[in-house]
């Protein structure tokens, strides 16, 4: 047996030892339920089966195509993007802002500053989503009042299906901005400052600066935040659970919410399922589309 | 070098965010220490008339929630332990230990990172029932002994560690496990504090599956607990920001502490992926 | 509230051990289930009635016939006709009334007198007519009558009052355009179209005592637990303002919803024989009523509605001439989401998203789809041999 030879089988059998276990969690408690979960949506899984599984029958694709002629499933597709079609640049664009910010020589206090804007991400949002339900109240809430000194009348946020998603993108936007503004700082900090002194040299402005150095840098960076952020905000059911309960009048039912009443409510998880697996297909499509598109940028 | 304009707009902006951030944790705890009903008035009251803890006393007494607090703080730490366990070996082992299809395994890892949790929720809520595990510790940990980011994450951190050492420590003849332990583990300290932080305040902040697998009162963890408290006491603002502050509190207490680690995690596992 | 009964059955019935696990109302229907799931359920629960029909086709929950039968304890006459009604599914009982809930109208006594309404409306044509006048009497930014959005019960009640049922054919199908349907649903949609009510859900008014109080609507469709928050939310100076009544009807005095819950044991519990004793020592009259000084809540036996304390209760009486006149939901499975539906369906004719007519067909169309299932079973079921 060469020198090598030994090690190799020693490795291997400490790769399995030490990864093993991880594996099979996740074979086990993850690839093979997304897989049930496929199977399930070719059937018609309620609760009549859980009593009994001969209640159960095999529909094949009949619940996608019933969810896909369901008013409501179009309801909170268009929900959801709307969030993602507002959220996704108003959060990224307040992460910037916030980045850029604190990246500046001319602030001072930055430990504090950075620390105070990244205190609502890791809080929890069924806390921060009550806090908020106040603030928002009608007639109690902090927003109404500020908005009243300049002379507005007091908006319903909550019980206005025209407001009510507003009002959830909002406190979502509050919620994760500070996540995305620490990588693009971090990425801001990479950006060698020799770039910025030649372009001093050449008379820029700090706007021009902003526009041809800081921001093609970024490129890359921007791109995969945008792209995380916008799988994040396809997957929003906690804000609409706990704030609007989907409502009023379904404006904030999202595409998990969906699922989850669907599946966990009404306990039909034939369509619950077909469901999850829309989100997942749409999703995948975006992404990867998304993607390709940023490769052949990045290549030209 | 001149950056975005003068120091004023930049600080202004900064104050304005940090208020914009701040102000609704802040008010959070001024409205948990108002007497029940202070709130709910016009114009709204930005600090107590005379604060109190009573809020915090019918949280304590009358609903439970030191036992709620318990069981957040039991499951958090033993996610933490157990994720631990699970996702630091592995994260070695697809950095530094060649194995068959270690590649192409880990690359399908990481494209699963797309598929939404929630689709496998249902499935795995049948499958915990089989195995007796619904409404019980158990049923919320086992589902995420092992995470996917998690792997991610100590893989990443245990690539900067130099093969040389390694290999030097094989030519002594050591076997890869105590390589493992006793050459390695130490080296991954920091990434070790980082996993924890992220693994604690996931299971702590974590609503929607406990939600689903935990029927028991007195197994509830506080957001869910919270969130039901929300939907019964629509009318008493001042118990549910108590009950909120004790949910929001702790994971900003821990991130505040262990910020270095936490902030150094969350840009290894972005701007790396 | 139901462990303070406890301590005296567990004193009579030594060995047996209680355990009281409190859900909270909104999520107790999504817990049970995940219980049933789950295999975890408890020996006996408090089950509200319109739910019976589901656990029951779940094969979660014990018929109780032969032990009612058996049984003193229970005796079918004492209880509301309607009520009882309600824990029967396909002639099988299933569940033993635990307290009752219905909806009546709360009104504030002073603000109709004002409008020239002193007697409570005991038509559809009245009731119009006072809450008009009380529209006019309450002032601008201020409505008669709150029908809070989110709650399906008030359209139900209006709905039940009408000749043809909600759901035909045995409940295989909707009946939402039948004529009966449509003249309650038109009724409904017209108190908001004429501004007598607000197109709010409970939630945006947010405390609904306080409003109530200051006169922003001085109609409530709504029930017994109210009667206890209204004595311990109102100011003093206003309780003598208040009162109750029946519901109108569309040519008389109209029936309403056969709310409640009930007792069920489940078909896994392994103390089935203990279960059923603390059934029939939560049906005593005696401790019926101690549970109504504990929590407010109505008993479903008439002799224990001649306690004296109870008896006497001027907004009490209300409830107890409306129990007389009261009619359960349609008793299919798939109620709770029916109820779902009429609530989500009305609320867009509230906000004139719909025309009634539309609204009906939408409802029928909706309802018609979630009974497919229900109507291959029944089918598959008379087939089987």
């Amino acid at each position: 047996m060469s020198a090598n030879a030994r090690p190799l089988a020693g490795a291997r059998l400490a790769a399995w030892i030490l990864a093993g276990p991880a594996l099979v969690v996740l074979a086990v408690f993850f690839a093979f339920p997304v897989v049930a979960a496929f199977a399930l949506s070719l059937t018609d899984f309620d609760v009549y089966a859980i009593a009994d599984l001969r209640n159960l029958r095999w529909v094949g694709l009949a619940n996608y195509g019933a969810l896909l002629s369901t008013p409501l499933f179009w309801t909170a597709l268009g929900n959801t993007l709307y969030f993602v079609v507002v959220g996704v640049p108003l959060s990224i664009g307040l992460s910037l802002a916030a980045a850029l910010a604190l990246h500046s020589r001319l602030a001072r206090w930055k430990a504090f500053f950075r620390t105070a804007l990244f205190a609502p991400v890791v809080t929890t949002v069924v806390g921060v989503a009550v806090i908020w339900r106040y603030l928002l109240h009608t007639r109690y809430g902090w927003i109404n009042y500020v908005l009243g000194t300049v002379g507005i009348d007091p908006i319903d946020w909550l019980g206005d299906p025209h407001w009510s998603m507003p009002s959830i993108i909002v406190f979502a936007v509050w919620k994760n901005f500070g996540y995305n503004m620490i990588i693009l700082l971090a990425a801001l900090q990479a950006i060698p400052d020799d770039l910025y002194e030649a372009a001093r040299i050449d008379g820029a402005s700090a706007l021009q600066q902003l526009r041809h150095i800081t921001l093609p840098s970024l490129g890359p960076v921007l791109l995969m935040v945008s792209i995380l952020t916008l799988s994040g905000y396809f997957q929003l059911f906690a804000e609409p659970y706990v704030m609007t309960q989907g409502g009023p009048l379904q404006s904030t039912v999202s595409v998990l919410y969906l699922m989850f009443e669907q599946g966990f409510k009404w306990w039909n998880l034939g369509t619950a399922s077909a469901v999850a697996f829309l989100l997942f297909a749409i999703l995948l499509a975006l992404t990867t589309s998304l993607l390709r598109l940023a490769r052949g940028r990045g290549a030209s | 070098m001149k950056r975005l304009g003068s120091p004023l707009l930049v600080h202004l902006v900064l104050v304005l965010l940090a208020a914009f951030s701040l102000f609704p944790l802040l008010w959070m705890v001024s409205v948990s220490l108002m007497h029940a009903g202070e709130a709910s008035a016009y114009p709204p009251p930005l600090l107590p008339a005379s604060p109190t803890l009573e809020n915090y006393r019918e949280l304590f007494t009358r609903s439970g929630i030191a036992r709620t607090l318990g069981n957040s703080l039991l499951l958090a730490t033993a996610a933490t332990l157990l994720s631990l366990l699970f996702n630091v070996g592995a994260g070695y082992a697809f950095a530094r230990l060649p194995f068959p299809g270690r590649e192409r395994i880990f690359r399908v890892l990481v494209l699963s990172l797309v598929i939404p949790g929630q689709v496998a929720m249902l499935p795995l809520f049948l499958l915990l029932k089989s195995m007796g595990l619904v409404n019980s510790y158990g049923g919320v940990l086992v589902p995420a002994l092992a995470s996917i980011f998690g792997i991610f994450l100590v893989r990443e951190y245990a690539r900067t560690i130099p093969e040389e050492l390694l290999e030097a420590a094989r030519i002594e003849g050591a076997g890869e496990l105590r390589i493992f332990f006793s050459i390695v583990l130490p080296l991954l300290r920091p990434i070790l504090v980082t996993l924890a932080v992220f693994t604690f305040l996931a299971s702590w902040n974590d609503f929607m599956w406990p939600l689903i697998i935990l029927t028991d009162q007195h197994l509830q963890t506080l957001p869910v607990a919270l969130a039901g408290l929300s939907r019964e006491h629509v009318q008493d603002n001042e118990l549910m920001m108590a009950g909120a502050v004790l949910t929001v509190l702790p994971p900003l207490v821990l991130f505040l502490a262990l910020q270095r680690y936490y902030l150094r995690g969350l840009l290894l596992g972005s701007i790396k992926g | 509230m139901v462990a303070q009964l406890l301590p005296e059955f567990e004193r009579q019935h030594p060995g047996v051990h209680v355990r009281v696990q409190q859900l909270p109302w909104t999520a107790a229907h999504e817990k049970l289930l995940t219980a049933f799931v789950g295999d975890s359920t408890p020996d006996i629960a408090q089950l509200g009635n319109t739910w019976i029909p589901e656990f029951a086709e779940l094969g979660a929950i014990a018929p109780l016939d032969a032990r009612v039968a058996a049984s003193p304890a229970v005796p079918r006459e004492d209880y509301f006709p309607g009520i009882w009604e309600s824990n029967f599914v396909d002639g099988t009982q299933f569940g033993v009334p635990w307290y009752v809930d219905t909806r009546v109208l709360f009104y504030r006594a002073d603000l109709v007198r004002r409008a020239g309404c002193p007697d409570p409306p005991r038509t559809w044509a009245r009731w119009e007519q006072c809450l008009a006048g009380v529209k006019r009497v309450a002032g601008a930014g201020n409505y008669a009558i709150l029908l809070p959005l989110n709650e399906f019960a008030p359209l139900t009640a209006l709905a039940l009052q009408q000749d043809d049922p909600i759901l035909a054919d045995g409940g295989r199908r909707g009946n939402f355009r039948s004529p009966g349907f449509r003249r309650a649903l038109s009724f409904y949609v017209s108190l908001f179209d004429q501004g007598l009510a607000p197109t709010a859900t409970d939630t945006q008014i947010s405390n609904v005592w306080d409003e109530f109080g200051k006169g922003y609507f001085s109609y409530y469709v709504s029930g017994p637990w109210n009667i206890g928050e209204f004595r311990r939310r109102l100011p003093p100076s206003l309780q003598q303002d208040w009162r109750t009544a029946p519901l109108p009807g569309p040519t008389g005095p109209g029936t309403s919803v056969a709310g409640g819950s009930s007792l069920v044991v489940f078909r896994a519990s392994r103390h089935p024989e203990a279960a059923w004793q603390l059934v029939e020592y939560l049906s005593r009259i005696d401790v019926q009523e101690r549970f109504r000084q504990l929590t407010g809540d109505l008993p479903p036996r008439r002799s224990a509605w001649d306690a004296p304390v109870l008896a006497a209760d001027r907004e009490a009486h209300a409830f107890r001439e409306q129990l007389e006149r009261v009619r359960p939901m349609p008793r299919v499975p798939e109620w709770e989401h029916i109820a779902d539906e009429i609530q989500i369906v009305s609320s867009l004719a509230v906000h004139g998203r719909l025309s009634v007519e539309e609204a009906a067909a939408e409802l029928d169309r909706r309802v018609d789809a979630m009974l497919e299932k229900r109507r291959w079973m029944l089918a598959r079921r008379r087939s089987a041999p």
